[in-house]
């Protein structure tokens, strides 16, 4: 039990200080790398490098980590089962996108920044739990029965 | 592109993606940040503080780096807070709509071979472009 939670605590300060590192806690970078049409001036390529460097780690580990029957310290995988392609999926990829190149925040960095005390970050966060609220009263009210 | 930091940012991404090994590894779940703040907004049995915890040293993370780096971090914004809650509601809406963020369909999914994933994320990465475009060069705003 120990070992699981100092586990949990130890990969979201991994996670984190990956975030800091990269430097992603700053919105600029993030709409400089979206900025595609100023290629030749402001267009910043490092987000492009922390996903590179993220997704090249994960593509080579996982699967060979999804082989076993099962995660070191636990039961089963948790893994997501859909596989097809549908308007929710769409639409929320869309949305989140938008709020994304708006503010410059996307949810991990926008945590990770709470620390530094800045304002603009705590009204981020705060608007995103509200719509991450929203959406939980947006399903219940979609399908009232259901309640995964 | 003079505020292009590769080396950084490429050993930022290495750690990201080694955090997302380790926690499928040990854990068995996918590392996405919505996804594990979302389950906490409709909290089951055995299944928060593992969520609490990984959270916690998200959050802390800054704390560890100036201990090693002597300074905090900064985050620079100048966006109105108008335009920062209609951000935050567009991103914690679509997040849970969509099922992932930049962690969990970018990173994880991509890793998986998701073919949910790379379209999620081609999808955010357009609408966050064409939004970029629109503010900075048709509305014409200075951020």
């Amino acid at each position: 039990m120990i070992k699981k939670r100092m586990a949990s605590l130890a990969l979201g300060l991994l996670f984190g200080v990956g975030l800091t590192m990269s430097g992603m806690l700053q919105p600029q970078k993030v709409q400089d790398f979206l900025d595609f049409s100023d290629i030749k001036g402001r267009w910043d390529p490092s987000l492009a490098l922390v996903m590179g460097g993220a997704v090249l780690i994960t593509l080579l580990s996982f699967p060979i980590i999804l082989r076993r029957s099962h995660p070191v310290l636990g039961t089963k995988f948790h893994v997501p089962t859909l596989k097809h392609l549908d308007s929710k999926l769409a639409i929320g990829a869309a949305l989140f996108g938008i709020g994304w190149g708006l503010g410059g925040f996307c949810p991990g960095p926008a945590l990770v920044g709470l620390v530094t005390g800045s304002r603009s970050t705590l009204v981020f966060v705060a608007a995103m739990l509200a719509g991450m609220a929203l959406h939980r009263v947006y399903h219940d009210l979609r399908q009232p029965q259901s309640h995964s | 592109m003079h505020n292009f930091t590769p080396l950084p940012s490429l050993v930022g991404g290495l750690l990201i993606g080694s955090a997302a090994a380790l926690m499928l590894l040990l854990k068995g779940r996918i590392a996405g940040i919505s996804g594990i703040i979302g389950g906490l907004l409709q909290p089951s049995r055995g299944d928060t503080s593992w969520r609490v915890l990984f959270l916690i040293g998200l959050v802390a993370a800054p704390l560890l780096v100036m201990f090693v780096t002597g300074q905090l971090p900064e985050v620079h914004s100048q966006a109105s807070n108008r335009l920062l809650i209609i951000a935050g509601l567009l991103v914690g809406f679509g997040t849970r709509l969509g099922s992932g963020c930049t962690s969990g369909h970018g990173v994880c999914g991509i890793g998986r071979r998701s073919v949910r994933s790379v379209t999620a994320t081609l999808i955010f990465i357009s609408t966050g472009a064409l939004t970029v475009f629109v503010v900075r060069h048709i509305l014409g705003g200075s951020q």
